[in-house]
């Protein structure tokens, strides 16, 4: 009997290490002093409470845009200006450093941050006099906000047997009402990603305006499944207070009912928007994950294994502070439960020019991302288009100007 | 005996006395008993074939 997902190959793509001692030394040391430059990853969800409180004191409510300039602007040109790390740590120092509760505690850390975040930006906007612009900066930020503590979720959704991070990601997952994230993505994602079956892997020629009506509603309905499946095994009903998805939904029930009693009915606009763009973070993420790679389907009818090149990476330094390495995604897809800190980057991998955060601007102005990436992916496939996971509405179209395996290999 | 079986990708072990009790499989469950496309608990990316038999 085989598994239907082969094992994650080291054979053609394995983690890059420091070949001397004195760059071993050198690069231990850097990944060392690290451990201070992860709280990076809270700097953008304290950036709401620290605007807003600008906005107050100033009087000038474009400071609600804040956070958007610094995901959108502030962001990639620090990935721009200060370029990529690909220090890996060792086996020695993973050991080291890989159970280590200090990386743990920044975790629960940006969880409450998340939360004063919403709060604080939700009390500002509902209780000063801003125009309509304004307040829309302000929801929009949340919502970068929020889209972030998907990432913080994704790490500590990982960590199943740890039950305080476990919980703590549906805490965060509760800001924006995504709770049925963890489910979807542990037992979802990671079975099918980079397969068209995935509604969380992006076909090639598909805009991400197109995925994202394929994603939102597929992974909704992943999860509920999953959670089902798992639930009868219990001989408990999917409606039942056992079912994680309505166990965080509820979270989300409370919360937004009290900013709303306490905040009033501007909150019904604000809280839309500001979940709505957390998901549409993670839209964006999804979509340049895995953008165009696809999984072969072996004799037997099933998928390979995912292995290393079916996932876009991008060493980018501040980005990859920012969250939490979740770009080192080769490495994240073959051990999903390896903590951040010690995440690797694989040689001969599939890369991107950018970290996330470009990215996701270029992912939002579809012929810019086409122009960007679509060669990547002809030449990832070898010119071979049936080994692209493309959107089957535009196959012939997409044959007919980048299948060239000859030219491609003669190239090569 | 209860037999106990290992991921090879994370180290999760699947000890029959005890079983996966939050995937619904309660304890004393026997591993020849679980589906052939029981995932690995812990992540999820290896699947029953995948385990080793460590005692």
């Amino acid at each position: 009997m085989t598994s239907s997902i082969e094992q994650c190959s080291v054979t053609t793509a394995s983690p890059n290490m420091a070949t001397n001692e004195k760059d071993n030394s050198k690069t231990n040391a850097w990944i060392i002093s690290k451990r201070y430059w992860y709280w990076l990853s809270l700097l953008l969800p304290s950036v709401p409470a620290l605007s807003a409180l600008l906005a107050v004191q100033s009087e000038q409510g474009i400071w609600l845009w804040l956070t958007l300039v610094m995901m959108y602007v502030i962001l990639p040109a620090a990935d721009y200006i200060f370029g990529t790390d690909d220090a890996n740590p060792d086996d020695e120092l993973v050991n080291k450093i890989k159970d280590e509760r200090y990386y743990v505690y920044i975790m629960y850390c940006t969880t409450a941050m998340h939360w004063v975040a919403l709060i604080s930006m939700a009390y500002v906007v509902s209780h000063y006099d801003w125009s309509w612009l304004s307040m829309l900066g302000g929801a929009l930020s949340a919502g970068v906000t929020n889209g972030l503590g998907l990432v913080a979720a994704h790490e500590m959704g990982h960590k199943v047997k740890d039950k305080t991070q476990s919980f703590c990601a549906k805490l965060v997952l509760a800001c924006s009402g995504y709770g049925h994230f963890c489910i979807e993505h542990n037992k979802g994602h990671h079975k099918d990603v980079a397969t068209p079956e995935d509604p969380a892997s992006s076909k090639f020629g598909e805009s991400i305006y197109k995925f994202v009506k394929r994603e939102i509603p597929g992974a909704f309905r992943r999860a509920w499944g999953l959670e089902l499946t798992r639930l009868n095994r219990r001989g408990k009903s999917e409606w039942s207070l056992d079912n994680e998805i309505i166990q965080t939904f509820l979270m989300t029930a409370v919360a937004y009912t009290l900013m709303l009693a306490y905040f009033g009915p501007i909150m019904i606009p604000f809280l839309a928007i500001a979940s709505t763009y957390g998901w549409w973070q993670l839209t964006c993420a999804n979509y340049v994950e895995h953008y165009g790679l696809l999984r072969q389907k072996k004799e037997n009818g099933r998928y390979e294994r995912c292995q290393p090149h079916h996932s876009w990476n991008s060493n980018h330094k501040v980005s990859n502070l920012v969250t939490l390495h979740l770009q080192r995604h080769s490495d994240h897809h073959a051990h999903p439960t390896r903590s951040y800190q010690v995440l690797r980057d694989y040689e001969d991998v599939p890369t991107l020019p950018s970290g996330y955060p470009t990215m996701f601007v270029l992912a939002m102005i579809p012929p810019a991302w086409r122009a960007v990436m679509d060669q990547r992916v002809v030449k990832w496939a070898g010119g071979d288009m049936n080994n692209v996971n493309i959107d089957p509405d535009q196959a012939e179209a997409i044959f007919n100007r980048f299948h060239q395996p000859e030219v491609v290999k003669a190239a090569a | 005996m209860s037999k106990k079986y290992e991921c090879p990708d994370c180290g999760y072990v699947y000890d029959e006395a005890e079983g996966a009790k939050h995937e619904g499989y309660p304890a004393g469950f026997k591993w020849e008993n679980l589906p052939e496309d029981f995932p690995c608990p812990e992540c999820f990316v290896r699947e029953k074939p995948d385990f080793i038999l460590v005692e």
